[in-house]
């Protein structure tokens, strides 16, 4: 009879709108003013406490006022020891009365925030916000309430679960309960045992942690089931491990495709040991960083789009570079690897300096648009948004130019030059253009992987040099002069990396890999897809 | 301390050393100045960091001579560029001290560029001043350490993870990259926490390789080591360039630090420069100075820093307020000898007292390291840190440390036992 009536009474506090909270009927401004007091004082622990105390007033601002003080919008006033926060938009209220104050008074200071108060902050939020309208608002809130496990917040998921229409939302509190349930130590075995299958049944790493943490003195029964609970999600997880670890290979292999790919159009195809790769990727990322300030500075809507405009400028920037070096410098040196090598090579230093002394030699930021921020789950497969659209950008790449060197005549010279340049010549082919070109295309190339890189490494004069080993691994190991090559060899070494990593370490995996590389190239001197026939000896 | 390095930084510094050592030589050699060394790399990996350390020596003696120099002479900096290259570091130091007679060094940032220029500095009887925290286990007669030592940085923000304000951290991730610096301290922290009765099944390891940019295999162990039922947080001494990655696959995949929260002692205001650090508030650092510290000391250095750039925006870090502390005492050493010779100032710099900018006043100690303030900051989402928790008084900074084997028994005093490794069982020095 009583739940009814609470019941009855929140559908009217919903109906009301605003955050009610239901296990009080009436709205407590003593115990605001209370709160608010022990915040004036700013000390982490009263500010604990004064958390506390407005998540119990009751009064309808009272999740607004725990927002703000958590993205630190809410405002001291020293002097007077008053209390305003100011909404997201920008207005200031007094956070007593939760009028608008027209100017708010001189020298207000946020409060300040440690770990501890974020947490007590996000979980007030939690327990505050199970009745809001919006159903994402109660996911969220959900979600906030299972992470702090806060005993006092199960009056309110019950009601709260007896409200609840979604279904998807339902479940959310209900883990929520579930993991409440489970960590109270005094509530009823029964119920505790059916926390354990609604937890063992969400089969997730955080049901893990908090099946992992009842004390070991709990009742024989329940400490059963949780073991056996804690196997079971274990097993699951172990293969979803697995999956997960040849993801993360694809996802590496990716990066080194995207950054070998264009040494295998001037090395692979050219002939060309060009120690300047990677600093055509570097310049590539400092494009992307030039147009994302300008996006910032001059057109703030455009940011989210910035890497697109960035792809064609990064391209255009690095293979500009890669023609004037190859014009001014490559060409006279065809047919002496070693002089290419040392004159690449120096050129390489000049970039780097060069940015060095134009940018300063501190990272510089490259934002990440909101859509590539964050991460999906799959099952149990977390998959990051920037390593997705990368491997996604790698592909795109790839066929680009598989495409490129097969249907365009471009591509056609380029493959003539290539497999006879004497016959090329004297079929009218201008092999000097074509050289140019394909080297062009080969650092544009890099350049548009330092676009992609920009997104997971740092934007440093050096980025390039600690790209440029891996490159030509990838493409020595795949086999010179073959783009197929290239992209098995980039995933083949980005998988068993990865696959070594959990076993080995970071360290020892790489050594491992390196080792069994040098092994490889040993009994195939040509790499996994080794050219074959006349061209060969061009 | 030690950023990436990697086969081409040594080439490249090679290539590079002609041209800085043109540059770096002054053409004019007027009587009345004294020259001051300044041996930071301005080119190759580790340039990101020491770049702005050659740049507050610079201004720093700028600063001095504006106050009419040091004994009635003004001072000249030689700056050279030993590019990141550690054996171009010897090269370097004794073209500064046998060519160009500077009078005291300031230079180094890695650990083993310190132990490249060690025999240099002793052959020749010169003064360096290292800005940089370290993994102690050193004292040395010519190298005073202004930067922290292990106990000034690393046990005391492990103290604060396990207080209630720090989260009462029960499960530890010691995650490093490769080298001496890591390993040293991890070492002394495993020790540590092991004597505060935390289980071993509850410390995870971990190294990487210099540049580590592939984070995602990592980030997902450290999360299934988190779910184990206890508070985890972890201790990062990953270094330099490999932050970056690191942080971006930490925000992508959601590691909130209120779940498990990252102290890093590596990064700093220079570091998160490159990074959206929306994602990242809450975690932590632990430094003996914060860009973010109010008092007026401070933020008079930053306006008059920022001047100096003729940049709004430049940022202040710790190694720099290092070099601040360590060239007043230098200046106090020279007045108070009354004389540049290095012999003299040696004898003279234990003792002498130089305000810190966070409100306090170091002094050098006889085992030539310093007392400083411990300072523990979170990530805010501009990039700065807000000092959440902080010393009450000055650590003494303690070049041995107590917590491991070999050195429990080590004592360094250059003032009464004339030893740096003085063993207290034995009654011996060595």
């Amino acid at each position: 009879m009583g739940r009814l009536i609470r019941l009855l009474l929140l559908i009217t506090s919903l109906a009301v709108g605003g955050f009610a909270v239901p296990h009080r009927a009436a709205a407590a401004p003593e115990d605001l003013a209370a709160g608010l007091a022990l915040i004036a004082k700013d000390s982490f622990n009263d500010t604990l406490s004064g958390i506390d105390a407005i998540a119990r007033s009751g009064v309808p601002h009272a999740a607004a006022l725990v927002e703000a003080l958590q993205d630190r919008r809410m405002l001291i006033d020293t002097a007077n020891q008053k209390v305003f926060y100011r909404e997201p938009a920008g207005t200031v209220r007094e956070a007593q009365s939760n009028e608008v104050v027209a100017s708010p008074p001189a020298g207000l200071t946020a409060v300040r925030l440690n770990n501890r108060v974020r947490g007590a902050a996000s979980a007030a939020i939690g327990a505050l916000s199970l009745m809001n309208p919006d159903p994402q608002r109660r996911i969220q809130a959900a979600q906030a309430v299972m992470k702090s496990r806060d005993p006092t917040a199960l009056a309110v998921l019950d009601a709260a679960l007896a409200a609840e229409k979604l279904p998807n939302v339902k479940a959310e509190l209900q883990l929520a309960w579930a993991a409440v349930t489970f960590s109270k130590s005094d509530a009823p075995l029964d119920k505790r045992l059916e926390a354990v299958a609604l937890l063992k049944d969400a089969r997730s790493r955080e049901a893990v942690s908090i099946l992992r943490s009842l004390p070991a003195d709990a009742a024989a029964p329940l400490r059963e089931s949780t073991t056996s609970a804690i196997s079971s999600i274990e097993q699951r997880l172990a293969l979803w491990g697995y999956v997960q670890n040849v993801w993360y290979g694809v996802s590496l292999g990716s990066v080194l495709l995207i950054a070998a790919i264009g040494l295998a159009i001037t090395f692979g195809v050219m002939g060309v040991i060009n120690m300047a790769h990677g600093e055509m990727v570097m310049l590539g990322a400092y494009t992307t960083f030039v147009v994302q300030e300008f996006c910032r500075t001059s057109a703030p809507w455009l940011f989210d789009y910035s890497l697109v405009a960035a792809i064609p400028l990064a391209f255009l920037v690095a293979g500009g570079v890669g023609v004037a070096i190859e014009r001014g410098v490559i060409r006279h040196l065809y047919g002496r690897p070693l002089e290419t090598l040392l004159a690449t090579w120096g050129i390489s230093l000049i970039l780097q300096q060069a940015v060095r002394t134009a940018f300063g030699p501190t990272n510089r930021e490259v934002g990440t648009p909101q859509f590539m921020s964050g991460a999906m789950e799959i099952g149990g497969l977390v998959i990051t948004w920037n390593r997705l659209y990368i491997v996604i950008f790698a592909g795109l790449i790839f066929v680009g130019l598989l495409l490129a060197l097969r249907y365009t005549s471009l591509g056609l010279h380029m493959r003539a030059v290539t497999q006879n340049r004497r016959m090329a010549s004297s079929m009218g082919i201008r092999t000097g253009r074509v050289d140019a070109l394909t080297f062009g295309l080969g650092s544009g190339i890099a350049g548009l992987a330092g676009v992609a890189l920009s997104q997971i490494d740092n934007v440093s004069p050096n980025l390039g040099q600690s790209y440029i080993i891996d490159s030509f691994l990838v493409v020595v190991f795949g086999g010179v002069g073959n783009l197929w090559g290239t992209l098995i060899g980039a995933l083949s070494i980005g998988m068993a990396n990865k696959l070594l990593e959990p076993y080995a370490g970071a360290v020892l995996g790489k050594i491992l890999l390196l080792v069994a590389i040098i092994v490889f190239i040993q009994k195939r001197p040509r790499g996994l897809f080794a050219l074959k026939g006349r061209a060969v000896e061009a | 301390m030690l950023k990436r390095r990697n086969v081409l930084a040594g080439l490249a510094a090679t290539a590079l050393a002609g041209g800085a050592l043109l540059a770096g030589t002054p053409l004019a050699q007027a009587q009345d100045t004294v020259k001051i060394g300044v041996l930071h790399s301005l080119s190759g990996t580790m340039a990101i960091s020491e770049t702005t350390l050659k740049d507050t020596i610079l201004f720093l003696i700028e600063e001095q001579n504006k106050k009419g120099g040091v004994l009635g002479k003004k001072l000249e900096a030689v700056v050279v560029d030993p590019a990141s290259n550690w054996p171009l570091f010897a090269e370097k130091a004794r073209e500064l001290i046998t060519q160009h007679k500077v009078a005291a060094t300031f230079g180094c940032w890695t650990s083993v560029s310190r132990k490249s220029v060690l025999p240099v500095f002793k052959e020749l009887n010169n003064i360096l001043f290292y800005p940089v925290q370290y993994e102690g286990e050193e004292s040395e007669r010519n190298v005073f350490y202004t930067g922290a030592a292990p106990n000034q940085q690393a046990i005391p923000a492990v103290d604060y993870l396990m207080s209630k304000d720090g989260g009462e951290v029960k499960r530890w991730v010691l995650a490093g990259t490769d080298y001496v610096y890591p390993r040293t301290t991890n070492k002394i922290l495993e020790a540590y926490l092991l004597a505060k009765g935390v289980a071993k099944e509850d410390i995870m390891i971990n190294y990487t390789p210099f540049g580590h940019s592939d984070w995602q295999t990592i980030v997902s162990e450290i999360v299934k080591f988190g779910s184990g039922g206890k508070k985890t947080a972890v201790v990062s001494t990953i270094n330099g360039d490999a932050n970056v990655p690191f942080y971006k696959e930490l925000g992508n995949k959601g590691v909130k630090a209120t779940d498990i929260p990252v102290v890093a002692f590596s990064v700093g205001e220079e570091e998160l420069a490159g990074l959206d650090t929306k994602d990242l508030v809450g975690h932590l650092a632990a430094w003996n100075y914060f860009q973010s510290v109010k008092n007026p000391a401070n933020e008079e250095f930053i306006k008059k820093w920022q001047a100096f750039n003729k940049n709004p925006k430049r940022v202040t870090n710790d190694p720099m307020e290092a070099h601040v502390i360590g060239f007043a005492m230098w200046v106090k050493a020279v007045e108070k000898a009354g004389s540049f010779d290095v012999d003299k100032v040696i004898d003279a710099l234990p003792g002498i007292e130089a305000p810190n900018l966070t409100g306090g006043t170091s002094k050098m100690l006889p085992n030539h390291h310093i007392t400083k303030p411990v300072l523990i900051g979170e990530i805010r989402a501009d990039g700065q840190f807000d000092v959440v928790w902080q010393t009450k008084d000055l650590v003494p900074g303690d070049a041995w440390t107590d917590f491991l084997d070999g050195s429990k028994d080590l004592e360094a005093d250059w003032v009464g036992k004339k030893c740096g490794n003085f063993n207290m069982k034995t009654g011996k020095c060595g």
